[in-house]
């Protein structure tokens, strides 16, 4: 192997391997259309190329620019007393990676981001060059993702704007006090006014797109932000509570929880060896699900009676055993949004119970051909009011007659609880 | 039971649909001509393909569903399942006999199969426009071979063509043996026609199998797809579930 491609093998794994605990990996939600015969396109819904061995979805080529950084954040694993090899791209390099794989059909574009040097705006403006680049020397009408850094200046954020198709400030930990232990040199403040500023612009340019066609799009895929969790002490429900205002506040399309893994070096933090939190963060995941397309609110499944989610079942049985006395509803009567809160019924099920009953009476049989998961659902729902299945169960029963007949896919990761049973 | 025997096609099939409905056929059963068992008790019609005939029934249809139903019945025949042509014959005749439209009455076998067989042909057109793995064969001609469960190339074309409209570009499925060619000089579409024979010849004499770069890039993304996995979050069963075996052969970086 030449020494120049040796070089590059050794800066993308390098690289890489430093931007992989930013879990963002959407590729979905532009308008890019190629109407210049150029490269790529980023009309359609997001697409996973492939997959790694941990299970997660491979869609962007996401790297850093550099892992050189002047902050020392703990959780980090490119903080600056972390003895690490260092290394940093060339602008030109991440374009040409970015362009070849992107022809072999690889990946949906790219996801950048990069360890602060010297200052915010010095390290934004790079980032910036290169979408430019992208976009206007190769043509190139794929995804792009820049991350944007804290307290770079707002015409940097403008420009990084017209160029990205997602742009995101990471929010960290899930409260400022644990910032604060963790990352002496950020504060909330700094990371919010630069999500502030997003959303509004991202609201005036779309506003301005719906008058004038020609208008150009500003991040036409939204904003996304990330929190790592249990580094710190917070409950589910800060997390979640969290979460929501970030979903309210700042319109994000996304807030990712990304269960931290140890890296060592630091007794505020977990040590080398503990298990990254799995199945809470899943959990995690279901609640904000729950929350963006099941009409729940956060209050519902979150609050100071159940501040903690419950590993053994999903948030949305939680509920529903803790609600038993909605229960049951009648499957050819209630309206979508209670059929929504069924345990067992997903979005495309509900849809397709609410069209199909207009014309004539579903039964069980058909309810279990049209995909909905009978073993949850049995317990919340009549087809007809003659049915009576199981009206005299108490949550702990049916909570107990649930957990029994599957094998939970965590059930490795929790067998200690198992056992009580 | 009276057997209606059809060349392949789309087009041979609504051919099909259209003489069952002239026949008055009450107990009719469509099948390819080559997937053909002669049933001993059965009467044996050949359909003899006719564009006029189809587009009859596909005409009918139109005004009876949505676009989006009416695709879905071209991805249903896609999916080449066995008895997939009887599937649709029980689906039209159900639309044909209903004053209103009845594409959402889930509660109806042949409507809730067809919306599902059309759910996993969708399913496997995604997946290959994910999976496609080009490799630049020289003169920034790119080449994919690919090899799906369902006949799904005709679907991912339009997607390739937008999103590669500035580079050659021929994908070609291997067990169905055809093939698509882009020509970035012209943007069309041609069927592609492969003989490997020949080709292994050529780049036998020539010594040249690549371009110089491909390697390198082909090395490059197995590094990355290696160096962006988290060890510690190891999760095969999902990793699996995602990325069957059966597609690994084109997979650069499963290979």
């Amino acid at each position: 192997m030449k020494t120049s491609e040796s070089r590059i093998h050794e800066k993308l794994s390098i690289l890489a391997d430093a931007a992989k605990y930013d879990v963002s990996c959407a590729s979905s939600g532009s308008k890019r259309k190629n109407e210049n015969k150029g490269l790529g396109d980023a009309t359609g819904m997001g697409i996973c190329h492939s997959y790694t061995e941990d299970g997660r979805c491979v869609s962007l080529l996401k790297i850093l620019l550099t892992n050189q950084c002047i902050y020392d954040c703990a959780y980090c694993v490119s903080r600056k007393s972390n003895d690490i090899k260092r290394a940093a791209f060339t602008i030109e390099e991440v374009v040409e990676l970015t362009i070849n794989f992107y022809r072999r059909n690889y990946i949906e574009g790219l996801f950048l981001s990069s360890g602060i040097f010297k200052n915010a705006d010095f390290t934004m403006e790079r980032l910036v060059t290169i979408a430019r680049k992208l976009r206007t020397e190769h043509k190139f009408n794929g995804y792009i993702h820049l991350k944007t850094i804290p307290g770079a200046s707002e015409n940097l954020m403008k420009e990084a704007g017209l160029y990205a198709d997602r742009l995101s400030v990471n929010i960290e930990l899930p409260t400022e006090t644990s910032l604060k232990t963790l990352a002496p040199d950020k504060n909330y403040e700094e990371i919010m006014t630069p999500m502030s500023y997003l959303s509004e612009a991202i609201t005036e340019y779309k506003a301005e797109k719906a008058l004038i066609k020609s208008a150009p799009v500003f991040a036409p895929a939204g904003q996304s932000t990330q929190m790592v969790i249990g580094a710190t002490p917070e409950s589910d429900k800060d997390i979640m509570f969290q979460a929501n205002t970030l979903y309210r506040q700042f319109n994000m399309k996304r807030v990712y929880y990304s269960g931290y893994i140890p890296i060592g070096g630091d007794e505020r933090l977990p040590g080398i060896g503990t298990p990254p939190p799995l199945i809470r963060e899943h959990r995690l995941y279901q609640t904000d699900w729950l929350m963006r397309f099941y009409g729940f609110d956060v209050k519902e499944i979150v609050s100071d009676d159940h501040p903690n989610l419950d590993v053994d079942v999903d948030p949305k049985l939680g509920w529903a055993l803790r609600n038993l006395h909605e229960f049951p509803i009648d499957i050819n009567t209630a309206d979508y949004a209670m059929i929504l809160r069924v345990p067992g019924i997903g979005v495309g099920s509900a849809q397709k119970i609410v069209a199909a009953r207009r014309f004539g009476k579903l039964d069980w049989y058909q309810l279990k051909k049209i995909g909905v998961a009978m073993n949850r659902v049995k317990y919340f729902v009549v087809c007809s009011k003659q049915d009576v299945l199981f009206g005299d169960a108490t949550p702990g029963a049916i909570r107990h007659r649930i957990l029994s007949m599957g094998k939970s896919k965590y059930e490795s990761a929790y067998s200690p609880q198992l056992s009580l049973f | 039971m009276t057997q209606f025997i059809y060349d392949g096609t789309y087009t041979g099939l609504f051919t099909a649909i259209f003489d069952v409905y002239e026949r008055r056929c009450d107990d009719a059963q469509i099948v390819k001509s080559h997937g053909m068992q002669a049933l001993v008790f059965s009467d044996n019609i050949e359909v003899c393909t006719d564009n006029a005939k189809a587009e009859r029934v596909l005409k009918g249809l139109r005004k009876k569903v949505s676009p989006e139903c009416f695709a879905n019945l071209y991805s249903c025949y896609l999916s080449e399942l066995k008895g997939i042509e009887n599937t649709i014959l029980q689906f039209v005749q159900y639309v044909f006999a209903s004053r209103k439209n009845v594409e959402d009455n889930y509660g109806h076998t042949a409507v809730l199969d067809v919306a599902q067989i059309a759910r996993k042909v969708g399913r496997e057109k995604h997946r290959f426009e994910a999976f496609v793995r080009f490799e630049n064969i020289g003169d920034r001609l790119f080449y994919a071979p690919i090899d799906p469960d369902y006949n799904v190339l005709p679907l991912i074309v339009p997607h390739f063509k937008r999103r590669y409209a500035d580079q050659d570009w021929i994908i070609y499925d291997t067990r169905r043996k055809y093939g698509v060619h882009y020509s970035e000089a012209t943007g069309e579409l041609h069927e592609a026609v492969i003989d490997f024979s020949v080709e292994r010849n050529d780049r036998a004499l020539t010594g040249i199998s690549f371009d110089p770069d491909e390697t390198l890039y082909q090395d490059l993304w197995k590094n990355y797809f290696k160096s962006t996995n988290i060890p510690m979050r190891r999760n095969m069963k999902l990793h699996l579930q995602h990325v069957p075996k059966r597609y690994w052969k084109y997979l650069v970086e499963k290979k």
